[in-house]
């Protein structure tokens, strides 16, 4: 990983609360756990059943039956829990999240995600992304502020299919924290070494900049 | 009293699918799928399947030797990501694909075990997802109508059973086996261990044989259910 990119994912870290019950999305989102502290208080949940997830463990010590949603081989920590799928749901859908951290293909300034389905390119389902994009409290976004081709992944609204209608509340990108304020995007931090004007220039809709001095990270 | 006996051969189970049944497959990835039942059905080779399962395993793995063996019209799942070959025959419409949330179709399943026609939700609302469903309104909220999924065969993975079908899933094993317990017609589990009555305490019973139809024991494990070495 890049260093931008690590430092994106150290600050998303910063996000969790100790108390919380908290839901790590496939991909970056994962490898926000690598930035807390062994005896940090939270929760970690995964939609295939387990509250309370461990290390992430190497082949030759994984458990054939302890995975992630995303396939990893995860372990147990004292006062962990098994359920199945559909409590593993009843938790989502009735708000016990306190923190989803999602990847997204595209963020609209009113909030909305896009992040499981290109149409023509990439189709392979919605898994239980949709359930957590509308349900958790607070859904905050980790994705790099372009794509591959340079193009803005924060616009004014999104071209591709939803996963859920004005969930976003926070984006943490390579370039900067931004949240999403009824006004539209608002800059919050900027990263180490990026100006305002590369952050306003790769952002695809208005850029909202507070007068005051902003933290950098 | 005596609890009854429903100990089975793999073939006398699995013989109970028929074409153009719809087949349940528990499992979320590898832990909890039945990879021998799923052997099993494809040497029977029961054709123009309804399959509902989380996902489709990945290729040459479980769901995909269903695939493979062309048995499989319809697959009712939530995400094919780790399927290459699933994505494939979807997009070439050999096979045809309905994607649902996965709370949902945990859900819908789990209604069409507990005896009723479905239940109502908000999940999807202003997304493609929600198309073609009957909106309700209930006070001063809108919700989707989402119905009941039974099948007429249910295939599950346990660690342990007893002779009459009592069940207990290990760890991420458990995801949909337990709901898919209740919501087929037959019902017939795959257990790494068979015991005798009693040797699974009542209190470490996850699903009661109630539910299960047919419980026959695996010999030593294939490699399918061992740690994937990507």
């Amino acid at each position: 990983m890049s260093n931008a990119k690590e430092r994106m994912v150290a600050r998303a870290a910063r996000e969790l609360r100790p108390g919380m019950v908290v839901n790590l999305g496939i991909g970056l989102p994962t490898k926000v756990v690598n930035h807390l502290p062994a005896d940090f208080p939270v929760c970690l949940h995964t939609e295939n059943g387990l509250t309370g997830i461990g290390p992430t463990l190497p082949a030759d010590q994984a458990s054939r039956n302890l995975i992630d949603a995303g396939g990893a081989y995860v372990s147990t920590i004292p006062g962990s829990a098994f359920f199945d799928s559909a409590t593993s749901f009843a938790l989502v859908r009735s708000g016990r999240l306190d923190l989803t951290m999602l990847g997204a293909f595209e963020v609209a300034a009113n909030g909305d995600l896009a992040n499981w389905k290109i149409p023509g390119k990439f189709s392979p389902g919605v898994g239980g992304g949709i359930e957590l994009a509308q349900k958790a409290r607070r859904v905050a976004v980790l994705t790099t502020h372009t794509d591959r081709a340079g193009n803005p992944k924060l616009k004014k609204a999104c071209s591709l299919p939803l996963t859920a209608k004005g969930c976003v509340a926070r984006v943490f990108t390579d370039m900067a924290v931004i949240d999403i304020a009824p006004e539209g995007f608002t800059l919050v931090e900027t990263a180490q070494g990026v100006s305002l004007a590369e952050i306003i220039e790769a952002t695809g809709d208005v850029l909202h900049v507070p007068d005051t001095e902003l933290p950098n990270f | 009293m005596k609890l009854p006996d429903k100990q089975c051969s793999l073939q006398d189970a699995i013989a109970h699918v028929k074409d153009g049944d719809t087949v349940m497959l528990g499992g979320f990835g590898v832990p909890g799928t039945p990879f021998t039942l799923i052997h099993a059905l494809v040497q029977h080779g029961a054709r123009n399947l309804t399959i509902v399962k989380n996902d489709a395993n990945e290729p040459d793995m479980g769901v995909d030797h269903l695939l493979q063996s062309g048995l499989v019209a319809r697959l009712i799942t939530t995400h094919l990501g780790l399927n290459a070959h699933a994505i494939e025959l979807m997009n070439t419409g050999q096979i045809d694909v309905e994607f649902n949330a996965q709370g949902i179709l945990a859900e819908r399943i789990r209604a069409g075990g507990a005896g009723l026609g479905g239940f109502l939700s908000d999940i999807g609302i202003g997304t493609e997802l929600a198309e073609g469903k009957q909106i309700i309104e209930q006070g001063d909220k809108t919700f989707l109508v989402e119905p009941a999924l039974r099948a007429d065969v249910a295939l599950l993975h346990a660690d342990r059973a007893d002779s009459f079908g009592n069940l207990a899933y290990v760890a991420t094993a458990r995801n949909f086996n337990p709901l898919m317990a209740m919501a087929a017609d037959c019902v017939i589990a795959e257990a790494e261990a068979v015991l005798p009555l009693g040797a699974l305490a009542a209190d470490d019973i996850h699903t009661t044989g109630v539910f299960v139809d047919h419980v026959t024991e695996l010999g030593a494990l294939s490699k399918e259910y061992a740690v994937v070495q990507r």
